[in-house]
């Protein structure tokens, strides 16, 4: 069969974009745009589901079939649909407020359910539709519209969430590092069950410069560990700092002053979660914050494909029902 | 086998029997036996289970007494009955919260080894109950050490006691059986279906039943036994069936004739978690359960699938319902086809989980933010739950929009004998998809129909890519939309789509004269009593009619007329007077509610006292 070739424009639908100018999300629209040709799935078959927020305004400006849906609850839209119609590849937009405030219930359950569909988690750590409120990953202290005297909440962290829920592909990348998103994108499109990725994202309406130590070139090559599977832990302009496990914990070493073989290795597929929950726990200013796929574990069953089989399986095991015959099984009788 | 009896057989239309003991007590199986039973025997049945919400109050407390009400006639009855002929008790808690019940001269049959000082304790009375002089001189009172007599008959079976004394309601069955010249039959196939793998078992609960059929033999307290012959129904095949189950099954008749598969998304409640554990039974039938985290992500797991073009249905008690509401507002905006189920229950809040109430009309009518109107449908008994839900998806792919199915404990929990369909006889429900545009021209997503419908454009149509959502559409192209006059508009298309479905639905049917005195109006599960009252009124020469509403938005098209055309019109409802509330607001016709508010169904008797005095003074003002 011959597919039409696809470009980046064709995924553009026909609605103006209308984040605020210097917004992060044009970055990963973009970079979504560049990412989908390469997959070969016709745009017919693909659907994007948000919430509510800025981010999930993504749909509207995709020409992909998409549905703009209320706060919180993308993932159990994409339950219902990804469960009948496993043909499609479906992608859930949101951002910490929405996955892990209003939505945090559905956020586990989807990913213990490991329903193969995306989803992509704009983290800005603040409101932004709402004008400027603190969100669950906002770090403590910070002053927002709503906290003026700080935030005293502890921040949530969507990769140990998800860990725990024992997501079988959690990563990490950040809008500025365009390069990486793209990986990051395609390595999430390609795994089987729900990938989760969150992406550092500059909101720079309300705040700005939050994450600039991972999203500004020359303090991210200090601040964030690009994490690469079987391959240690190095960072630093230099490659000169890398991460080692002593005991149970990480701490940052200088590389000359270790021999190599003490460094941590990284695994993604390493189905114990116990050392990629602590990669997910290194925090800037401490510790340099990893990015790319802290876990990637293939093979567990998708909710999806089992929903499937088990209907397959009681075709197979009672034949196609019979409701002629199903009324009248048991007890019945005739009035003549 | 057949069982025969030496002592007289009197033969009667009709028999209200209750069975009640502790909740661990197996009352609901005695019931659901004895209605089988019944209904295979040709009576028309019509059941009333009444239990706890708790699973396992404290036992032999009155909180965990549970019940079970049936009558069985050989004439078309309407309801359980309102006072019982005959009344079984298995403790004294059970005794002392049914005995009210019970008429004068009434049977009444005692567990009497349920009657001692800890169980006197338990159930919080000062004495013996069966000591009291005037309780034998207003009952036919029969006491049975039922405990022991079924210890005696499983003896050779070896059981623990424990176990042996689980067979005592098959001991009670049986005396029953015996009572009212059922057959063991069908209770036999069923212990052997159940047990069969327990063969020790199975044995001891038919020797407990076979000792007390024989106690009823043999005992001098009872000198005959009743007959109620086969009652004379609409030829055709039939079978006992549940509300719930009924609802079920016409959930999946609809995805037949619809030829779609289908995707139920829900939360486990009281009194709707039985359609769950019936429609999760057949996958083979290309059913999909999803049992949610939470009530809001069944519907919204529910709107995903029919978003994919699969027959979506969601189902939830009153308190669900309120979780829902967000989302059947965007049901409503993305007017896509599905069907949400309320099965209701007592409130507010959490409310009377186990009894039944008609609160929730209001709620489904307006329980969502912004214009958002539903088709609302109402069945009135259980086999009627099948008919409905058909109808329910019929309504949803027509007009492409959610439709309402409000049901509830009532006739979820109760069962009838239903007239069982042929399939292959039932009207097909058309529903299609688009394949393509038209040439160039753009995919409007919110382009209408003759029924204002939109197209069911499904994700996986090649050049249908389009987006749905939230935020309000502008109309043809579905783009989202802040023009003023266009939000106007949609809202008023949105409710017209509805408003038009009473030119598509049959006209309101009336029992009785169409015009008259009084009209009675009545909505739900409470059809069974209104009917019958009526019935009542009308031989005692009243001029009654009834009108009962099985669709609620939109009402019927001729009900304006109808109302006006009566001096009178008296709407029972079991709530403080909610369509009443409508039909006033609609058609500025006053109607005078008859509410109940107990978490119990209406009694006839209840409503032939309201109606008759209504129509009586109607009459004397006539006459004046």
């Amino acid at each position: 069969m011959n597919l039409p070739v696809l470009k980046a424009a064709d995924f553009a639908s026909d609605q103006d974009v209308r984040w605020c100018p210097g917004c992060g999300d044009y970055s990963i629209l973009a970079q979504m745009k560049k990412v989908l040709p390469d997959l070969g799935v016709p745009r017919e078959k693909i659907v994007f589901i948000s919430g509510i927020g800025c981010s999930s305004r993504f749909p509207y400006y995709m020409n992909t079939y998409g549905m703009h849906s209320i706060h919180g609850r993308a993932p159990t839209f994409a339950t219902g649909l990804k469960s009948t119609r496993p043909d499609l590849m479906v992608w859930v937009i949101t951002g910490d407020g929405d996955a892990l405030s209003i939505g945090g219930n559905h956020f586990i359950h989807c990913l213990r359910r490991n329903l193969d569909i995306n989803i992509i988690l704009f983290n800005n750590r603040i409101y932004g539709l709402t004008k400027g409120q603190y969100s669950p990953t906002s770090v403590e202290g910070q002053i927002t519209k709503s906290t003026p005297m700080g935030a005293i909440d502890h921040p949530l962290s969507p990769l140990s969430v998800a860990l725990a829920a024992e997501a079988t592909f959690v990563a990490r990348s950040i809008d500025a590092h365009v390069k990486h998103l793209g990986d990051t994108l395609q390595a999430a499109a390609a795994h089987k069950g729900t990938s989760l990725v969150e992406v550092y994202q500059n909101c720079n309406v309300f705040n700005d410069g939050a994450m600039a130590y991972a999203q500004e070139k020359k303090q991210r090559v200090e601040n964030v560990v690009e994490l690469e599977h079987g391959k240690p832990l190095i960072f630093g302009e230099n490659s000169d700092k890398a991460i080692r496990l002593m005991g149970n914990h990480l701490e940052v070493v200088n590389t000359a002053d270790v021999p190599a073989d003490d460094l941590l290795i990284h695994d993604a597929h390493d189905p114990n979660p116990a050392i990629q929950m602590m990669l997910a726990r290194m925090r800037y200013p401490e510790m340099p914050e990893p990015i790319g796929v802290l876990r990637q574990v293939e093979g567990v069953a998708t909710y999806n494909d089992q929903i499937n089989e088990q209907v397959t399986a009681a075709k197979a095991a009672r034949g196609e029902g019979d409701l002629d015959k199903l009324f009248r099984s048991g007890d019945t009788w005739d009035v003549a | 086998m057949i069982e025969t009896t030496a002592k007289k057989i009197q033969s009667v239309t009709g028999i209200t029997v209750r069975l009640c003991g502790d909740s661990g007590d197996g009352m609901q199986l005695l019931g659901t036996q004895l209605t089988n039973t019944s209904a295979l025997a040709g009576n028309d049945v019509a059941t009333f289970p009444d239990f706890p919400a708790e699973i396992r109050a404290p036992r032999g407390t009155r909180a965990g007494v549970s019940g079970f009400q049936v009558q069985f006639a050989s004439e078309e009855i309407f309801t359980p009955g309102d006072v019982l002929d005959a009344l079984v008790v298995m403790n004294a808690a059970a005794f002392v919260t049914n005995i009210g019940d019970l008429r004068k001269g009434g049977i009444l049959i005692v567990n009497e080894d349920g009657f001692n000082d800890k169980e006197f304790k338990l159930a919080k009375m000062e004495s013996n109950p069966l000591d009291a002089e005037v309780l034998m001189q207003q009952y036919r009172v029969v006491k049975v050490n039922m405990t022991k007599m079924t210890r005696d008959a499983v003896a050779e079976h070896g059981l623990s006691t424990k176990i042996a004394d689980r067979c005592k309601n098959f001991f009670a069955m049986g005396l029953v059986y015996w009572l009212f010249g059922r057959s063991l039959e069908p209770t036999l196939r069923f212990i052997d279906a159940k047990f069969g793998k327990k063969p020790d078992v199975a044995a001891a609960n038919i020797a407990a039943l076979r000792a007390g059929w024989a106690f009823g033999e043999t005992t001098e307290e009872f000198g005959e036994s009743y007959q109620v012959e086969a009652a004379q129904l609409v030829p055709g095949t039939y079978r006992n069936i549940m509300g719930n189950q009924a609802l079920a099954w016409g959930l999946i008749a609809a995805s037949k004739l619809s030829n779609k598969d289908l995707f139920y998304g829900t939360y486990p409640i009281t009194p709707a978690s039985d359609i769950l554990h019936e429609l999760t039974k057949y996958k083979n039938y290309g059913v999909r359960t999803f049992q949610a985290e939470d009530e809001i992500a069944a519907i919204c797991a529910t709107i995903g699938a029919a978003f994919g073009g699969t027959m979506g249905v969601t189902a939830s008690s009153g308190p669900g319902i309120a979780l829902k509401g967000e989302a059947m507002g965007l049901a409503v905006m993305l007017e896509l086809p599905m069907i949400i189920i309320n099965v209701q229950r007592g409130g507010p809040s959490t409310g009377l989980p186990t009894k039944t109430e008609q609160s929730d009309l209001l709620q489904v009518m307006f329980g969502r933010n912004g214009e958002a109107p539903m088709p609302v449908l109402a069945p009135r008994s259980p086999g009627d739950c099948f008919d409905m839900a058909v109808e329910a998806w019929r309504i949803a792919t027509e007009c492409m929009c959610p439709v309402m199915l409000l049901s509830d404990g009532y006739i979820a929990n109760g069962s009838e004998p239903w007239k069982i369909p042929t399939v292959s006889e039932m009207p097909k429900i058309q529903c299609s998809h688009p394949e393509g545009r038209n040439g160039d021209e753009p995919f409007l997503p919110y382009a209408r129909d003759e029924n204002l419908a939109r197209p069911w454009a499904i994700p996986g149509t090649p050049d249908l890519m389009h987006r749905v959502g939230g935020l309000e559409k502008e109309d043809g192209t579905g783009n989202v939309s802040y023009d003023p006059d266009n939000h106007q508009h949609m809202c008023e298309t949105r409710a017209a789509k509805v408003a038009r479905i009473a030119d598509r639905i049959p006209e309101q049917d009336v029992f009785g004269d169409t015009k008259g005195d009084v009209l009675v109006v009545s909505w739900g599960g409470t059809y069974g009593s209104c009917h019958t009252a009526v019935d009542r009124c009308r031989k005692a020469g009243h001029s009654v009619s009834h009108a009962h509403i099985r669709y609620l938005n939109p009402l019927p098209r001729n009900i304006g007329d109808l109302l006006r055309s009566f001096r009178t019109v008296l709407v029972p409802e079991l709530n403080s007077g909610q369509l009443r509330m409508l039909l006033r607001a609609e058609y500025l016709v006053d109607c005078i509610g008859i509410n109940k508010i107990k978490g119990k169904p209406f009694t006839v008797t209840e409503l032939v006292e309201e109606i008759s005095h209504h129509a009586t003074v109607l009459r004397q003002s006539k006459a004046g």
